[in-house]
């Protein structure tokens, strides 16, 4: 099972960060923290895996592959083949890709809803679910054409007292 | 006024496309990304918060932007600060009917809370409805949800709806279903355990990614119970081949692959449901070596794919062919610039070692060339392999290497990982016993804090039962040096403290004084640390009594005198008695503290008078007083309370008396320490260090006397000779093809000449060798790996088999005369038919003594090659004892005949392995230059 997916650019701020088990904010900064310590002291032409038990607790690997400035983390435990893993980064990124056209580090700022968009059709709930970025693309389409076409400007109440006497 | 700005804007953003954000979000990202320092940004987040604060509470704030305030609000606290004041705001947007808002408010809602969280209860009616939406994105929103905020408790209120999705009409919500329920039953096995039988019924979808996504839940409940889905072995065994053989869509091609997660996924169950079963096994067979033939090792998908093939096949029950196979992916991953098939190659490896530990010959400079990679990853796994392959005869390269990397490295969860392990290598297979003192001085020395504190009460009992006396006055002399180091780790100082005050004087080469003088500084130098110092307490009331039992007289060292007099007012307890027990003994006379602290005595047992039959004068005189009599416990009702309690209170009396540190002295014997639930397979150990023993500088004999005969044969044969040419030539071609630097060489040497060597009992005779022989002249034409596969045997079986030998070899040896033996092994045309030349000079060879210890495992060959003309029937032999023994059916001709080892080879096994051989040989032959090809 995949227990975490991150994307964390160089400068060590984190991009994206789905834990798929749940985790307090300050021990998801720490992990965080911590792989990025890890990675930034990996050299170049290294192996893209890490054994991450220290981090993670036992029997957790990490996957990481490196994309002009960010860093796309997957980290998970023994079910998963590392290769294989190392192939689902690069669906992601693919998909990403073919979403923004040259995908770059600012896309993923201002598109954080769509980001998760994303990988939510990659891993669901811990488990890979669709590993076609064709696939991915056509399910990411449909959901952004049905959110505009209900987006015409109407104005909601907005207070939580509004809502509770509803 | 101002809205209609807003609205402006909102037009304005809109036009960008789905996602655009406003300028408020775009300075805010710019800012921090700017932000030079944490504080900065810490403040730049706090006014962010500030803001959003406010206007999020704001009556009537479009869609758009409150879409926005969400979205912001999560990456307040993606970069760690609490954004718990919104979560309200993000449940109350997944019950607008809006899907951008509604798929917005889920995603907020499945990042910030947790399913034990009190808001859950109001996202649960809105799951329900949406699980029934017409609209199925809304329902995959919804699975979403489900999949990370439902609970236990939870559950039942939405399984129906899950359920009846598992038929819907559009395969992504199938897909979702079924993975919300695998989800359920991974929170909670008992309340879906009625359903599990859907996953069997969605394997047949007829959608090929619905039963790719059913794959996940079965893989973990065939891991839990893997009888139960025996039959599904032929379904998974055709699904696999037709998408193999390209059946599926060619939309769930990747990089030319066909569905090769699946694929992946696939053979990960079929690894566990052919482990140990050979007729599921057989199903697997030939899909598995198609996977193997048509799998394109030039990307990494399909790279994945052949590794998952080694794992599948390393964990069913052996097929020599599939073997083969593996073993030649093993070589390309090996051989490969990328680190990452490295890494899986190495890994590989050490999967495929336990059934045919030849492999990890014919690699042993990549091997080696991995160790002394930069990359730490591939070094911790090439450890890893190395840990499994350790034997007595590669034991010391290996942990000093261990150690060597222990020592430099920072990460103190690995650090103790590989303390443990070189612990545990040097406890199995240690060739001497300077060297493991040694070790473990080393090992102790670095991760002192890290070992558990077991593995220190193991040392010093081994030292106690299993060393004799001149070797324990080394490990005396080598503590009393280390003791002076600054800054030595608790553990190791209490080992220290235990031993010195055991044996500290026992030689008489170190005078009392001295050695209490030592164990003061510790006691100074490491006052924080009560455990040393009640150690080092105990250590010098020992060292006083000892000199009181030998008739000298006690001289307190002034710095001890003050020691006393610190620790008898010390705010522990425990210290505190054990200087007033220091006290009243140093004050009794010689016979009475010898029955108090015998010497060298931590492991005699102690007699416990349960009967306490010397209060039997006393009980009378009482009786006799008019006090009550003893009424015993089973005569008394109600009382079996209390009665329990004084029955273990006197038994812990009895026992207190010692008031030793370490329980040690309480494990009854030495000789049933391996029935004990310690780990530190001491039986072995033990007969191994009881004796003396000297290493000899020769190269080891084998142990049985048809071993002898096959040496007298093979000269006359002539097929040594031939055999050494093979050999050289071999080598030859080896050198010709990398350049391999001598050290590099030595090591390799050292490292796998142990793998070579085995357990030779062979009982092969004179009308065996001149086939093995022409077969030999044979393969000499033929590759370099055949000759190299040919000469390596089955690894050690594991010590537990051990016991199972026995018998075999104790009807060996009365023939054997080692001396002649030795002689023959030095015969120079002998050492020029080995393969590794550094081999003789690096190994360590085994000590002739163990001819004789009933550890059948020693009787190696020192790293020595043998002809091959006694190696054809050796393998078969060897392969029936392994069959017999480990599960490793090398040989399946031999698999029937579990009792075979003991007898001769059968003539007809060995015709058949021999043709097996030579025609996998050749597929060998064939297979390199296709990689060439590649490379």
């Amino acid at each position: 099972m995949i227990k975490a997916v991150m994307v964390i650019n160089t400068q060590g701020k984190p991009r994206l960060a789905k834990f798929y088990d749940f985790l307090t904010v300050d021990k998801q900064q720490e992990l965080i923290r911590s792989v990025f310590g890890v990675l930034c002291s990996r050299a170049e032409n290294v192996s893209n895996f890490m054994e991450a038990d220290s981090i993670f607790g036992p029997d957790s690997r990490l996957v990481y592959k490196h994309y002009a400035t960010l860093y796309f983390v997957f980290v998970f435990d023994t079910c998963e083949n590392e290769l294989a893993v190392l192939d689902l980064i690069q669906v992601f990124v693919e998909t990403l890709d073919k979403c923004f056209r040259n995908v770059c580090e600012l896309d993923i700022v201002f598109n954080y809803s769509k980001l998760h968009t994303i990988l939510d059709e990659i891993v669901f709930g811990g488990q890979v679910l669709e590993t076609s970025s064709a696939e991915i693309m056509k399910a990411v389409e449909e959901i952004s054409k049905l959110e505009a076409s209900s987006n015409s400007i109407t104005l909601v109440p907005k207070t939580v007292s509004g809502w509770r006497n509803r | 006024m101002e809205q209609l700005k807003t609205i402006g804007r909102e037009l304005a953003m809109g036009s960008q496309g789905g996602f655009g954000q406003s300028k408020e979000f775009l300075d805010l990202v710019k800012s921090i990304g700017e932000a030079r320092s944490k504080a900065e940004e810490d403040r730049i987040v706090l006014s962010e918060i500030e803001t959003l604060k406010r206007r999020i509470v704001e009556p009537d704030i479009p869609r758009r932007k409150m879409k926005e305030y969400i979205i912001r609000l999560v990456y307040v606290e993606m970069l760690g600060h609490d954004a718990s004041f919104g979560y309200i705001h993000a449940v109350k947007m997944t019950h607008n009917d809006n899907l951008l808002l509604k798929r917005t408010g889920y995603l907020a809602v499945t990042l910030f809370l947790n399913e034990d969280h009190d808001l859950i209860i109001l996202i649960v009616n809105t799951i329900q409805k949406d699980l029934k939406s017409d609209n199925y994105l809304i329902v995959c929103a919804a699975l979403n949800v489900v999949c990370k905020l439902i609970n236990e408790e939870t559950i039942p209120a939405v399984l129906p709806q899950v359920v009846e999705l598992l038929g819907h009409s559009k395969e992504a919500v199938r897909k979702k279903a079924i993975m919300a329920l695998h989800r359920f039953y991974q929170k909670s096995p008992s309340s879906v355990s009625h359903l599990v039988s859907n996953f069997r019924k969605r394997l047949c979808d007829n959608d090929p990614g619905v039963m790719g996504a059913t794959l996940c839940p079965l893989f973990d409940l065939i891991t839990i119970d893997v009888n139960s889905y025996k039959d599904l072995v032929v379904s998974f065994v055709s699904i696999l081949k037709q998408i193999a053989e390209r059946r599926l869509p060619k939309s769930y091609d990747y990089h030319q692959m066909p569905a090769p997660f699946i694929q992946i996924k696939l053979l990960k169950i079929l690894a566990l449901l052919g482990s140990g079963d050979k007729q599921a096994s057989e199903h697997m067979y030939t899909v598995v070596g198609d996977i193997f033939r048509k799998c394109d090792s030039s990307s990494n998908i399909g790279n994945a794919v052949l590794y998952e093939c080694i794992s599948c096949v390393s964990a069913i029950y052996p097929n020599a062919k599939l073997l083969e196979a593996a073993a030649d992916v093993i070589a390309r991953f090996l051989k490969s610039d990328s680190h990452n098939l490295k890494y899986m190659g190495i890994d590989a490896l050490g999967r495929l070692i336990k059934l045919s530990p030849e492999v990890a010959e014919q690699h042993q400079l990549a091997v080696i060339d991995c160790l002394e990679d930069p990359d730490d990853t591939l070094k911790r796994k090439t450890f890893e392999l190395l840990y499994k392959m350790t034997k007595s005869s590669n034991v010391e390269v290996i942990v000093d290497r261990m150690i060597d990397y222990m020592i430099n490295i920072n990460d103190n969860h690995y650090k103790t990982e590989i303390a443990s392990r070189c612990v545990e290598l040097a406890e199995q297979f240690a060739p001497s016993n300077h060297w493991f003192i040694q070790t473990m001085n080393r090992v102790f020395e670095h991760a002192g804090d890290l070992v558990k504190s077991k593995v220190a009460h193991n040392l010093m009992r081994l030292i106690a039962e299993g060393f004799g006396r001149r070797m324990i006055l080394q490990i005396v002399e080598s503590y009393l040096r280390i003791i002076g180091e600054p800054k030595l780790p608790s553990l190791f100082l209490q080992v220290i403290c235990w031993v010195l005050g055991e044996y500290g004087t026992a030689d008489g080469k170190f005078s009392a004084s001295y050695v209490t003088g030592k164990l003061c500084d510790v006691a100074d130098a490491y006052s924080n640390d009560e455990i040393v110092k009640s150690y080092a307490v105990t250590a010098l009331m020992k060292l006083f009594v000892f000199e009181i039992a030998a008739g000298r007289k006690v001289d307190i060292l002034p710095e001890c005198q003050s020691l006393i007099e610190e620790l008898s007012a010390s705010h522990s307890t425990d210290l505190q008695q054990r200087v007033y027990e220091l006290q009243a003994i140093i004050g009794l006379d010689a016979h009475a503290v010898e029955c108090i602290l015998p010497s060298d005595a931590s492991c005699e047992d102690i007699e416990i008078d349960k009967n306490l039959s010397f209060l039997n004068d006393y009980v009378q005189q009482s009786l006799e007083k008019g006090a009550q009599p003893y009424i015993p416990e089973s005569e008394r009702s109600g009382m079996l309370d209390i009665s329990n309690f004084r029955s273990q209170d006197q038994h812990e009396a009895s026992t207190h008396g010692l008031r030793e540190v370490q329980q040690a002295a309480t494990v009854p014997s030495s000789s049933d320490t391996g029935s004990s639930e310690v780990k530190l397979r001491l039986d072995g150990v033990q007969k191994k260090w009881g004796r003396p023993t000297y290493s000899s500088s020769a190269a080891s004999t084998s142990n049985s006397s048809s071993q002898n005969t096959v040496y007298e044969v093979t000269p006359v044969d002539g097929s040594s000779n031939v055999n050494s040419k093979a050999r050289e030539a071999s080598y030859d071609l080896k050198k010709t093809q990398v350049e391999i630097s001598p050290e590099k060489q030595k090591l390799a040497a050292s490292l796998f000449g142990g793998t070579s060597k085995s357990e030779r009992r062979a009982s092969s005779t004179g009308h065996k060798v001149p086939k093995g022989s022409s077969h030999v002249l044979k393969s000499t034409a033929g590759s370099t790996t055949d000759v190299l596969v040919e000469k390596t045997t089955p690894v050690q079986p594991p010590p537990d088999l051990l016991d199972l030998g026995e018998p075999t070899i104790k009807d060996g040896p009365s023939s054997v005369d080692p001396f002649k033996q030795l002689e023959e092994l030095l015969d120079p045309t002998q050492l020029g038919s080995s393969a590794n030349p550094g081999i003789v000079g690096s190994t360590s060879a085994p000590d002739i003594m163990q001819l004789y210890s009933d550890k059948p495992a020693s009787g190696q060959s020192g790293g020595f090659m043998y002809p091959s003309s006694s190696n054809r029937s050796d393998d078969n032999l060897v392969s029936g004892l392994a069959n017999a023994t480990t599960d490793s059916a090398h040989n399946i001709t031999a698999a029937a005949h579990p009792s075979q080892f003991s007898k001769g080879p059968n003539l007809k096994d060995s015709l058949e392995k021999d043709a097996l051989v030579r025609q996998m040989g050749v597929t060998h032959q064939v297979k390199i230059p296709t990689y060439l090809k590649i490379c």
